[in-house]
């Protein structure tokens, strides 16, 4: 870290020997003792032990829901411990508020942001700090931007909040506790909303902050992240402590088994893909958006049932706006986008079809008796008719050829086009905040109530069976799913549209912000569904997890296709220069 | 004076009434409360201050101490009103809507109590103190004389909230509470303490401008009956000034001048009414552009009508 233009002040020195690995100099700062939280019947933390030092970097690492937030909460005084005790420099302290907190000089950055949207960068920092001296905004601007040039943030402070991105948001988060003086800081799961570049800025500024002398406890689920950063890691395991453990004694293996509590298996299944046909063709989609921005250039490629299909590229480079597309929600695009349903020797049904519809395709002679026979109408009454294709024995001769461009999005579902889409807000798209789970799982069949009556009874298994097999904790099927941590919202929002037997399953992110074990449940759960012959489009972000689960990966630059790579050959070398190189070298690779 | 200058200072000097209840409502607001109880604290505040001055006005106390005592009455009673509503709304977390109707219906009626059970019915006792102060060099039928002590306090009030709703550490953090309760209690500010001041001393300046009303403004009239129908317009003023006190004062003008508009015309008196509405009207139009335009600071503050529990995740 040399050339750094700030030198530490505190520390200098080698801050580790040689021999074990162990800070030398090692002056605690914040002590957990036997820390117990219930919330009703549910016990959060049970009994933690926690140690923190000065200018280190401490890893909190566990599933979801297995109270690392709860506990940090309770450093920051947003909850109070039932039981226990908490001491820093030695001696016990009470902290009964966030106000207490931060007069201990311990800062909170939460997972999700606590800042007033409509204030400037600077207002939010300033924002309940007890300061000397009459409130002028400018001055606090200096001091933020003092702060900034200090650990090398880039912050504009009189900007508004809701003009932000994510990782800027972030940041004003970092320099709000800063500006109070922390010298503890926690944050909570804060790579999970950022793209690989800005997750190696903010490591670059955590280490800045660690050489400072900061203690910083860093909350994640992402091991390789733990292994980067951290200098110790601590391991909860359904709210209790498993072990603490110095960062270069340990690999992601033995982290996985401590926080899981069995050994499970890294690698990711990938069967040979049986009897792959194609099921959606996309050719030549173009789309501006109501910016008249151009977010896809001439995207062409097929998605085979039986088969994942990975894309992969940067994020924003049109993954979204391709995936709305295909399911009806971008009424702008052009080009497109044929659908292969798969009907070949199954039966005719009214469900999709009005009388008329079966006597055209008879007269095109698409149908076949089930012994290859040609069906024909010809002469008979139309219950007659009906009678004969309800019996089943009324076949499709191939697969249905239908075009998604003129269908709207209802349709398009109903013909199993489904899309689990889970943005960077995972309640926003697809589920209802407010309601349970058996009422999110009513948003999918709500129309198949009779007589304007719900049937309430199959969404109330089908939330039963989710919460069983994906292993949602929840308190029950009526809890509002935004009082359940992300994985778990997440779990409910992939479990139902696999629920609903797709045909073509688009998932965008479906792993976001999930611990390993969730993450391996939908890898399985997408594995499932390519054997039932489901063409599975997965777009990610790990570029080792598509490579290990994909068949094929499409790369997606600018809007532009860039490459479709066989997945079991490809390298990651590969795909990121496909994701990375510039338009009109992609032009050529898509032909 | 001509004609049309009486006009003008008639809405002025009605206006007023609004700038109280107005303002009152925006301070509450900007907690994140929305207080519909304001026609009925601006009662009760009316009816206190008058009450107080009756019982006092026989007194050998000096006129202006007697408008001062009267003054703060309105002010106490406007805020112990207040304080239900906050014991109601941010203790109890009960329903802000509900509890405000609520609180109206009760102010309107107790008014009703105070006021013709203490057989104010002669107020010749209100006037004489406050007509101490009225200006020397108007004659004594000018419309200038509408303009008393009370309605300067009015303006310097809003202009006050104004100032420190955006010049201060205390507004700042008065409108964190407002937009993002859980923000500004994880930035160590003191919510219900914020929210209960805001809504007491919003609801003690809206009391205020029930007392200018009956006694500052009308004078001897029987016109306290008027009081929930103004305290309504108060609440939709709000919406017309996007939530800052100083706009306030001009749109309280504006209403004034459109809400006695309609004793300027007459048309008939079937079209009266339809005069009457004009305000309402002017709020629709704001209300529509402000939408349009979608700027965000012209919106109410977020958590406006939400309650807020700490560990309500």
């Amino acid at each position: 870290m040399a050339g750094l233009p700030f030198p530490s002040e505190r520390q200098s020195g080698p801050f580790f020997n040689e021999s074990g690995g162990r800070p030398v100099e090692k002056q605690l700062a914040l002590e957990m003792r036997g820390i117990t939280k219930r919330f009703g019947s549910v016990i959060a933390n049970y009994h933690v032990d926690l140690d923190v030092y000065r200018g280190e970097i401490l890893a909190v690492l566990g599933e979801n829901g297995c109270g690392k937030t709860t506990l940090m909460n309770m450093i920051a005084g947003i909850y109070f411990p039932d039981d226990g005790k908490i001491y820093m420099d030695g001696q016990e302290v009470v902290i009964r508020s966030p106000k207490d907190a931060f007069a201990h000089g311990i800062g909170m950055i939460h997972q999700h942001f606590k800042l007033v949207d409509l204030f400037t960068a600077g207002e939010n920092i300033v924002l309940g700090v007890k300061e000397n001296g009459r409130y002028r905004i400018k001055d606090v601007n200096e001091r933020v931007a003092a702060i900034a040039a200090r650990y090398g943030f880039h912050i504009d402070p009189s900007k508004k909040i809701y003009d932000m991105s994510v990782s800027e948001k972030q940041t004003v988060e970092i320099i709000k506790v800063l500006y109070r003086g922390a010298d503890i800081l926690i944050l909570d799961e804060p790579t999970a909303v950022l793209t690989p570049q800005e997750i190696t800025r903010l490591f670059q500024v955590l280490r800045r902050m660690k050489e400072d002398g900061k203690s910083i406890i860093i909350i994640t689920h992402k091991l390789h992240e733990v292994l980067e950063v951290s200098d110790r890691v601590t391991i909860l395991r359904k709210g209790e402590h498993i072990a603490t453990v110095n960062t270069r004694d340990t690999d992601e293996n033995r982290l996985t088994e401590m926080m899981v509590g069995k050994k499970i298996d890294l690698n990711i299944d990938r069967p040979a893909p049986k009897n792959a046909q194609p099921r959606l063709e996309v050719r030549h989609l173009d789309l501006h958006n109501a910016e008249g921005i151009h977010v896809l250039r001439d995207v062409s490629f097929t998605a085979n049932g039986g088969e994942i299909l990975g894309v992969a590229g940067i994020a924003g480079s049109g993954q979204r706006e391709l995936l709305e597309a295909i399911t009806g929600l971008q009424p702008r695009v052009q080009g497109e986008i044929i659908f292969h349903n798969p009907k070949k020797d199954r039966p005719v049904t009214f469900f999709h079809k009005s009388m008329r519809r079966v006597r055209e395709l008879c007269a095109q002679n698409a149908f076949h008796d089930g012994k290859g026979r040609d069906v024909s109408f010809d002469g008979m009454k139309t219950a007659a008719i009906r009678k004969w294709v309800e019996s089943g024995d009324v076949l499709f001769r191939e697969d249905e050829v239908m075009s998604l461009r003129d269908k709207t999005p209802l349709e398009i579902r109903q013909l199993g086009v489904h899309l689990s889409f889970v943005p960077e807000d995972r309640l926003g798209m697809g589920l209802v905040g407010s309601m349970g789970i058996t009422d999110n799982m009513m948003l999918r069949s709500y129309r198949k109530g009779r007589a304007g009556f719900l049937d309430r009874k199959k969404p109330r298994a089908l939330a039963d069976e989710i919460i069983k097999e994906l292993e949602v904790a929840t308190p029950g099927v009526s809890t509002p799913v935004r009082k359940l941590s992300g994985g778990n919202v997440q779990k409910v929002l992939v479990g139902r549209e696999i629920a609903f037997m797709p045909k073509v399953f688009m998932a965008a992110y479906p792993v976001r912000g999930l611990d390993i074990n969730s993450s391996y449940t939908i890898y399985r759960l997408l594995n499932k569904q390519k054997e039932n012959g489901v063409a599975v489009i997965y777009v990610g972000e790990d570029l080792d997890v598509l490579l290990a689960l994909c068949d094929r990966i499409l790369v997606i630059n600018s809007g532009a296709v860039t490459g479709i790579l066989d997945a079991r050959t490809a390298t990651k070398e590969e795909i990121g220069l496909l994701m990375t190189k510039t338009q009109a070298a992609g032009k050529e690779e898509t032909k | 004076m001509s004609g049309f200058m009486n006009y003008l200072v008639d809405s002025l000097a009605f206006g007023a009434t609004f700038i109280y209840g107005s303002t009152g409502e925006i301070l509450t607001e900007k907690a994140g409360h929305l207080n519909l109880g304001i026609p009925g604290i601006m009662c009760m505040g009316g009816a206190g201050g008058a009450w107080i001055m009756y019982l006092i006005g026989s007194s050998a106390l000096p006129p202006f101490l007697i408008v001062l005592l009267g003054t703060l009455a309105a002010l106490l009673f406007g805020a112990l009103t207040g304080a239900i509503y906050s014991f109601l709304t941010i203790t109890l977390r009960a329903n802000q809507n509900v509890t405000g109707l609520a609180l109206t219906i009760f102010g309107e009626g107790m008014m009703k109590v105070i006021l013709d059970g203490s057989k104010l019915t002669n107020k010749a006792y209100l006037v004489q103190p406050v007509s101490y102060f009225h200006w020397p060099f108007a004659g004594r039928n000018d419309s200038l004389q509408l303009i008393g002590p009370l309605f300067f306090l009015a303006i310097i009030i809003a202009v006050l909230s104004s100032w420190v709703l955006m010049r201060t550490k205390v507004g700042l953090h008065l409108r964190a509470v407002g937009e993002n309760p859980a923000t500004a209690d994880a930035a160590g500010i003191n919510v219900t303490g914020y929210k209960y001041a805001a809504t007491c001393i919003g609801s003690g300046i809206a009391g205020l401008g029930g007392f200018y009303y009956i006694v500052d403004y009308m004078g001897n009239n029987e016109a306290y009956l008027d009081i929930p129908s103004l305290g309504w317009l108060s609440i939709a003023l709000v919406i017309f000034a996007l939530w800052r006190p100083v706009l306030a004062i001009v749109g309280s003008t504006v209403f004034g001048f459109l809400f006695s508009l309609s004793s300027l015309i007459k048309i008939s008196t079937a079209t009266q009414p339809l005069m009457q509405m004009l305000p309402y009207v002017v709020t629709i139009l704001v209300l529509i552009v402000t939408s349009i335009r979608n700027k965000r600071e012209n919106q109410p503050p977020s958590s406006l009508g939400l309650s807020y529990f700490r560990e309500d995740r």
